[in-house]
């Protein structure tokens, strides 16, 4: 998917990468080394909390305190992450049930999803787009409107406190971004492949599943590393409808480090590094596909 | 092989458009049977209604000696090429042929023998273990059809299969067709919006319009008889000229007094539209006939296609490249040969007999 960019004032001189000459070296230049030097500021800004929380991480307490604050000079220790994997650790068992959690939401959503869109992909269905639209328009509101509802209503069900519960909000709040988004990718899997699977002798469902499912399964990886991202990071719900410390997900476990009388910087920002590495790799594994899953369909064949 | 029957079909899509009114077709076992027709005029929906790709509204289709109305497009033994080929991008050439046989699950040594068979015939060998982005579209249609073959299908559907190959190519992959068909012995029905492609291949045209069949008949017999104005405009190239014509002692005469022979079955002062073929119109520079403007000319090689305009409209005559007339020049045209066609200019049917 080449984008061919025309730079500017060259507009009128033909097509561009065609006939138009390159670019003027000077300008170029100038005009790089202002972009290079504003991309660095955004970086740093962007990059100092993750680089601060990675100081923190290998500081000791007392260098954490300091004044003036130590930034290079001091003994890194391994003491923090030791003590988030350790016996006592606060917060394991919050990351035990935020996989558990993350990974049977996307496991639900990604099973009941991906069927959904290849039916709203392939078949004539009464209101179709009245029909997606309502499956979209769920994503509009902000999810912390519904917090109260879902809270009433687990309560009556039994739920609280429960990691069933969560799966169950979870799969909800993905179920709609993975038909949305798997219907893009089932849409650029012509139906001519099932038609003709399905004359060569399968049934309709065989027809999907050993012809179109081969193909979709880089979309099904983005998708559900997409749903995964958004179950593993989740707060609001986690915070408001758990409050038992063996059944609180990673997120809400690390917020509850922080309070009481004394918080312990270094064990909070050790939790952070380590609930942050899985999706920074998962979304490194699949970034081709992410990226194709977010353009997929933009572009007409 | 089988024969396919299709009865009173009518298709209406559930949004309300009509894609075929009432068609009754009988193609026969080891024909080469084509639909023609421009686009909407309901020959895919007809092709696909009898693959079981779409559910007919009413009517029945019947292969062999079985109504498969209902039945699953994988259980009416039948084999479809489409116009984008349909190959499945993740298998190679050698297991996209395969894919039906494993549909069946035939024994391994079977699959073998039959890919190979179908591979040595369209001369496939050296592709197999390629994908199909890895071939051209030629190579990509043999595929195709090879898919087709293996499974000694009771009839084949072919949907526009050539329109994606360009020229020089459609017409290698044309005669690779029709040779494949006879020595097959195959029932074969094409879908096609080429007439050329029709006349050269079909052994009989159907062309249709609208959901409706507006003539069937052998390639010569739709091209000489056009049995509409439509199915006179659609075949042939450069088509048929239509002439308003008024019959007189024995002659169809036209404005200007231009005289075509004419046909039988017509009553003295009947109002018609003649349908002369560029072939049955001859120019000469002096000599009979009425007079004519040459407005263009295409020369062709083997022939050349001259548009001539007189009063009574502008012409296509194709002549032999031999004949040497100038743009602008004047001439004469004359009607040589049999009697044309003769419509009526209301109900727009052939009335001549």
């Amino acid at each position: 998917m080449a984008t061919h960019i025309q730079p500017e004032g060259l507009a009128d001189e033909g097509i561009a990468g065609e006939t138009a000459p390159p670019p003027v070296r000077k300008e170029r230049k100038l005009g790089s080394g202002i972009e290079i030097v504003l991309l660095a500021l955004f970086m740093i800004v962007m990059l100092f909390p993750v680089l601060w929380m990675l100081e923190t991480a290998i500081k000791e307490t007392k260098d954490i305190y300091a004044v003036p604050a130590k930034v290079l000079s001091f003994e890194p220790t391994l003491q923090h992450f030791k003590n988030v994997f350790g016996e006592n650790s606060p917060v394991l068992q919050g990351f035990k049930n935020s996989v558990i959690v993350a990974g049977f939401s996307t496991l639900i959503a990604t099973l009941l999803g991906v069927p959904a869109a290849w039916a709203y992909s392939r078949f004539k269905l009464v209101a179709k787009k009245d029909q997606l639209f309502f499956i979209l328009s769920t994503r509009f509101m902000p999810p912390v409107v519904v917090v109260i509802p879902l809270f009433l209503m687990f309560r009556d069900f039994g739920l609280l406190d429960t990691l069933l519960g969560l799966i169950l909000v979870y799969s909800a709040f993905n179920l709609p971004f993975t038909i949305w988004m798997m219907k893009g990718f089932i849409d650029e899997v012509p139906a001519e492949y099932e038609e003709a699977a399905m004359l060569d002798g399968y049934s309709r469902f065989e027809a999907f599943w050993r012809v179109t499912m081969p193909l979709l399964i880089p979309g099904i990886a983005a998708t559900a590393v997409f749903a995964l991202i958004f179950s593993w990071n989740e707060f609001v719900f986690s915070i408001f409808l758990i409050t038992d410390p063996d059944t609180r997900t990673a997120p809400s476990a690390i917020a509850g480090l922080i309070g009481g009388t004394t918080t312990d910087w270094g064990l909070v920002a050790a939790s952070a590094i380590t609930f942050a590495v899985p999706v920074l790799v998962f979304a490194f594994l699949v970034r081709k596909h992410l990226v194709a899953g977010v353009t997929l369909g933009a572009v007409r064949r | 092989m089988a024969e396919v029957h299709v009865r009173k079909l009518h298709k209406a899509f559930p949004d309300g458009t009509v894609a075929v009114e009432e068609l009754d077709l009988e193609i026969k076992d080891g024909e080469l049977f084509v639909m023609l027709g421009p686009s909407g005029c309901g020959k895919t929906t007809t092709l696909r209604c009898i693959a079981g790709l779409e559910e007919e509204t009413s009517g029945q289709i019947q292969i062999g000696d079985e109504v498969v109305s209902g039945l699953r497009p994988s259980e009416r033994d039948i084999a479809m090429v489409f116009q984008f080929y349909a190959l499945y991008p993740h298998l190679t050439v050698r297991e996209n042929m395969a894919f039906p046989l494993r549909a069946a699950k035939r024994p391994e040594a079977e699959i073998n023998e039959r890919v190979a068979e179908a591979a040595r015939m369209l001369q496939l060998e050296p592709y197999l273990t390629r994908t199909p982005s890895k071939l051209s579209g030629g190579e990509q249609q043999r595929v195709a059809l090879g898919r087709a073959m293996v499974r000694h299908p009771k009839a084949f559907l072919m949907d526009e299969p050539l329109t994606n190959l360009d020229a020089e190519l459609r017409a290698d992959m044309r005669a690779e067709v029709k040779h494949l068909q006879q020595r097959l012995n195959a029932t074969m029905i094409y879908v096609t919006h080429d007439q050329t492609e029709a006349m050269a291949l079909g052994d009989r045209i159907a062309i249709m319009n609208k959901g409706n069949l507006e003539q069937l008949g052998a390639p010569m017999e739709v091209y000489n008889r056009p049995a509409s104005l439509f199915a006179a405009r659609f075949i042939g190239s450069p088509p048929m000229n239509l002439i308003e014509a008024e019959v007189t002692n024995g002659h169809l005469t036209a404005a200007g007094g231009l005289q075509m022979t004419a046909p039988e079955g017509l009553s003295r002062g009947q109002k018609v539209i003649a349908g002369v073929r560029p072939e049955n119109f001859t120019i000469s520079a002096t000599g009979d006939g009425v007079q004519g403007r040459i407005v263009s000319r295409e020369a062709l090689g083997d022939e050349t296609i001259f548009v001539v305009e007189c009063q009574a409209g502008l012409f296509h005559v194709r002549m032999p490249a031999t004949a040497r007339f100038d743009e602008e020049q004047v001439v004469a045209v004359r009607h040589v040969g049999v009697a044309p066609p003769a419509y009526d200019p209301t109900t727009e049917k052939v009335v001549s007999a």
